[in-house]
């Protein structure tokens, strides 16, 4: 009974270290610290379990762990920045699949209540989910399958179908609860399609969405494993990283304009035809470029997935460097939605030693955009679109943008004329104070970079 | 009992999340997101039980292979969040780099 007691203590102080380290994270100085709190808070609630009379053997224990902590520590150390959503969403996966395991494992336990039953059958729904929405999310962001959404007529029916035989099956289960009951692998089944069923309308420009959707269920999974064994540290934690994934959903679909039923079951609609934009061009070249850049005071850069793509990060920096040198003001103006995942492009920034001061969020940058001499837009598309202002017909109509085109000068830089990620034309690229400065970004900036040199 | 009490903690620990979460800026985002990923590999705890309990079933290789898979949600996590979180800084230490 004693040894029972101290568990639960540290358990106490592993939740406050927990609740210290999220805190810390609210700011980029103390945010290092935070994390190492959080760990610390993790290690003595692992280290103080070992001591439950429960367990006695440690070797299939010890081979978990060193395992686990050598995979780990390796993806962690070797994955290039602007791999990081899919690193998150495979380590989200995991984390589903290890409490689906644990749900699964409880079973095996003596006298279990129905509500245990009902919370072994959460935990194995909710992480079963996570791991196979997390694995297809991992394969559309890495491309190893097409990334685009997949939307199909009878999608609303079959998941509607699957929803009911879940819930059919869970009944059944726990009517007559055995760990060999064939209702149990039918839910662990059906859980395992829903996770690919609710990942697959969503693609591209959504799939930040879908990384904090999913972060938060592996939250929730964990919190459900800590019903099924009643664990109070599981559910703490497991539920503010619940709560921590919603608010981070919330954020997403609020910057982009959308509910989040939208995102999860309509993929993204080309439903409305959008009004055609036709104009002309102006390319620019480099030099020309240079000289404009060169009489600027104040340039904003703002960066999209493309900037990722290109690996263009790091001749950005350079770039901003010498303007600042040449007494510019230089800002970065990210979109919350730029990227891959929340917050991406302030990572690679950051990887680029861009310091953090310099980076601004949307709304601190949209009042004061006109005061803006180049707003330098790098491989971003839909979120610097005027037609999510002007332009009711147009699919993105509504959501808030970067108001680059109220800037004095824009140059966007592209590939080609293609259109962006979700297929929308973009009237900026024919505005009056646009000059476009086709080809790879990283080389377009290195261009001029090499022409601030000479 | 034990059912309303664990309630209790859940619904309390919800709100604590939304309030602690609420006020991250944007430029930590990414961060928050794996150091929280990490944290829910919290599951670890629950999977050394069953990994421990050595009676051979099938409860035993569940619980060694959550074990595994907790643990690189968790040393992953950390060490991921941490790689990032140094590379925060602030203007400028001596202009060049």
């Amino acid at each position: 009974m004693s040894t029972e007691i101290i568990i639960n203590l540290v358990y106490v102080a592993s939740a406050v270290l927990f609740i210290f380290g999220l805190k810390l994270l609210g700011s980029p100085d103390t945010a290092r610290r935070g994390n190492l709190i959080s760990a610390a808070g993790m290690f003595i609630a692992v280290v103080v379990t070992l001591l439950d009379q429960k367990i006695i053997a440690y070797e299939y224990i010890a081979l978990g762990i060193v395992l686990g902590a050598l995979v780990g520590a390796v993806a962690a150390r070797k994955v290039a920045m602007t791999g990081m959503p899919e690193l998150v969403a495979l380590f989200n996966g995991f984390g589903g699949l290890a409490s689906l395991m644990v749900g699964w494992a409880a079973l095996y336990n003596a006298g279990n209540t129905t509500f245990t039953d009902i919370t072994i059958l959460l935990s194995i729904l909710i992480g079963g989910m996570t791991f196979s929405g997390s694995i297809l999310a991992w394969g559309k962001l890495s491309e190893v399958i097409n990334s685009a959404a997949v939307v199909f007529g009878a999608q609303r029916f079959v998941n509607a179908l699957i929803l009911i035989a879940i819930v059919v099956c869970s009944v059944m289960f726990c009517l007559e609860p055995a760990v060999d009951s064939p209702y149990l692998y039918a839910v662990i089944a059906l859980a395992l399609i829903f996770g690919v069923m609710a990942v697959l309308p969503i693609g591209g420009a959504d799939m930040p969405v879908v990384i904090s959707l999913l972060n938060s269920y592996s939250g929730l999974a964990a919190c459900a494993a800590g019903f099924a064994i009643n664990n109070n540290i599981l559910i703490v934690a497991g539920s503010m990283v619940g709560a921590a994934g919603i608010i981070l959903t919330n954020i997403m679909c609020k910057a982009m304009n959308r509910s989040l039923g939208h995102v999860l079951f309509s993929g993204f609609g080309a439903v409305k035809e959008a009004t055609k934009v036709e104009g002309e061009v102006k390319p620019i070249n480099s030099e020309d470029a240079f000289l404009i850049l060169e009489a600027a005071q104040s340039v904003s850069f703002v960066p999209g997935y493309g900037m990722a793509v290109a690996q263009a990060q790091h001749v950005v920096r350079e770039l901003g460097e010498l303007l600042e040198k040449n007494g510019a003001e230089v800002t970065y103006a990210i979109h919350p939605v730029a990227g891959r995942m929340p917050g991406h492009m302030n990572v690679l920034l950051a990887e680029a030693n861009v310091p953090y001061d310099q980076l601004v969020e949307m709304e601190d940058i949209n009042p004061r955009i006109d005061k803006v001499d180049v707003a330098v837009v790098i491989g971003a598309n839909d979120v610097v679109n005027p037609a999510a202002r002007n332009d009711e017909n147009s699919p993105i109509y509504g959501m808030p943008i970067i108001n680059v085109d109220q800037a004095q000068t824009v140059f966007v830089l592209k590939r080609s004329m293609a259109s962006g990620f979700s297929g929308v034309d973009n009237p900026l690229f024919f505005g009056d104070n646009t000059r476009m400065l086709f080809g790879d970004a990283k080389q377009s900036i290195a261009a001029v970079v090499a022409e601030f040199k000479t | 009992m034990e059912i309303i009490f664990l309630t209790f903690v859940f619904v309390l620990s919800i709100f604590l999340g939304f309030e602690l979460i609420n006020k991250v800026p944007s430029t930590l985002h990414t961060p928050l997101m794996s150091g929280s990923n990490a944290i829910s590999g919290i599951t670890l705890v629950g999977a050394l039980a069953s990994a421990g309990s050595a009676n051979q079933s099938l409860a035993t290789i569940l619980g060694t292979l959550a074990v595994a898979f907790a643990t690189i949600n968790v040393v992953g996590g950390y060490l991921v969040t941490d790689r990032m979180l140094a590379m925060f800084k602030k203007k400028k230490q001596g202009g060049e780099s």
